[in-house]
């Protein structure tokens, strides 16, 4: 097996998240772009794991730990951007102004109403 | 070229361009559906690169999990069912990044494991028991480590989802 072939899919894997967390505007799309990223550096632990450490299985291990982060990561992204989307309606990530939630509370209003 | 290059190759192909799709298409829900085909081809690739364990893993946790959730939230926030076409911003730095990142590293692995080769038949399939044992072996710490941080990722999304942040909720 020539571990070279899983390496090159795992960078151009890297190289389409990166497109993506800096092409797209929507935050949930941008949290999927991430994930694409994750799972490139996984495959080149994994791959790792062949190449250079054969016997003790360090990537395999690092790989399920970085797939927990992830895991928690996307659970607290989503609580954020779920509060975004709450507070702004909008979820876009260029139109999010900088101003605090107090002066933006006339936007609240009609969805509180709405809900 | 062996076999499980030829496989290898291929699943890589299907991740990588499903991964395009999610990172291209106008339907939001698609590209939430996009990922489970990009996902479910790297955890082949896992298989074929002797990590049973981590293959199912991934197939559990962001099969699983993580694409509901994602899907879950593109519900909630009321995205638009058909295609949009605002999505993206605009497009040539995007590509000049993601082009610099993915082709660099390109370079950079395939000069570096051009000539590497593994022979397959004499590594062993990581399976659940291999892997636990190297977990609660050698790497016992980072896992309980993993378990506080999941709890405080926990309670994090918890208070960050009330209703009124830092109010009686």
């Amino acid at each position: 097996m020539h571990p070279v072939v899983a390496y090159v899919a795992a960078a151009v894997l890297f190289g389409i998240g990166a497109y993506g967390v800096t092409a797209r505007r929507n935050a949930v799309l941008v949290l999927m772009a991430v994930e694409l990223m994750l799972n490139a550096v996984n495959v080149v632990l994994v791959t790792a794991d062949l190449t250079v450490s054969r016997d003790l299985r360090t990537g395999g291990a690092f790989a399920l730990f970085v797939i927990v982060l992830a895991a928690a990561e996307i659970g607290v992204a989503l609580a954020v951007v779920l509060q975004l989307y709450r507070t702004r309606q909008t979820v876009a990530v260029d139109e999010v102004d900088t101003e605090p939630a107090d002066e933006a509370a006339p936007d609240r209003v009609p969805a509180e109403v709405a809900r | 070229m062996t076999v499980l290059d030829v496989l290898l190759g291929a699943l890589g192909l299907v991740a990588a361009g499903a991964g395009l799709m999610v990172v291209t298409t106008r339907h939001v829900v698609r590209a939430g559906l996009w990922l489970v085909v990009s996902l479910g081809a790297i955890a082949g690739m896992y298989l074929a690169l002797a990590a049973e364990m981590v293959a199912w893993v991934q197939v559990l946790i962001y099969v699983g999990a993580v694409v509901v959730l994602l899907l879950f939230a593109v519900m909630l926030t009321r995205a638009p069912i058909g295609p949009s076409d605002d999505l993206d911003r605009v497009r040539w730095p995007a590509v000049l990044v993601g082009l610099g990142a993915g082709g660099s590293l390109v370079a950079l692995l395939v000069r570096a494991f051009r000539d590497t080769y593994v022979d397959a038949t004499r590594v062993d399939m990581a399976g659940p028991e291999l892997m636990g044992q190297m977990l609660f072996s050698r790497w016992v710490l980072p896992f309980e480590v993993l378990s506080v941080l999941l709890l405080a990722a926990l309670i994090g999304a918890i208070v960050m989802s009330r209703r009124t942040p830092g109010g009686e909720g």
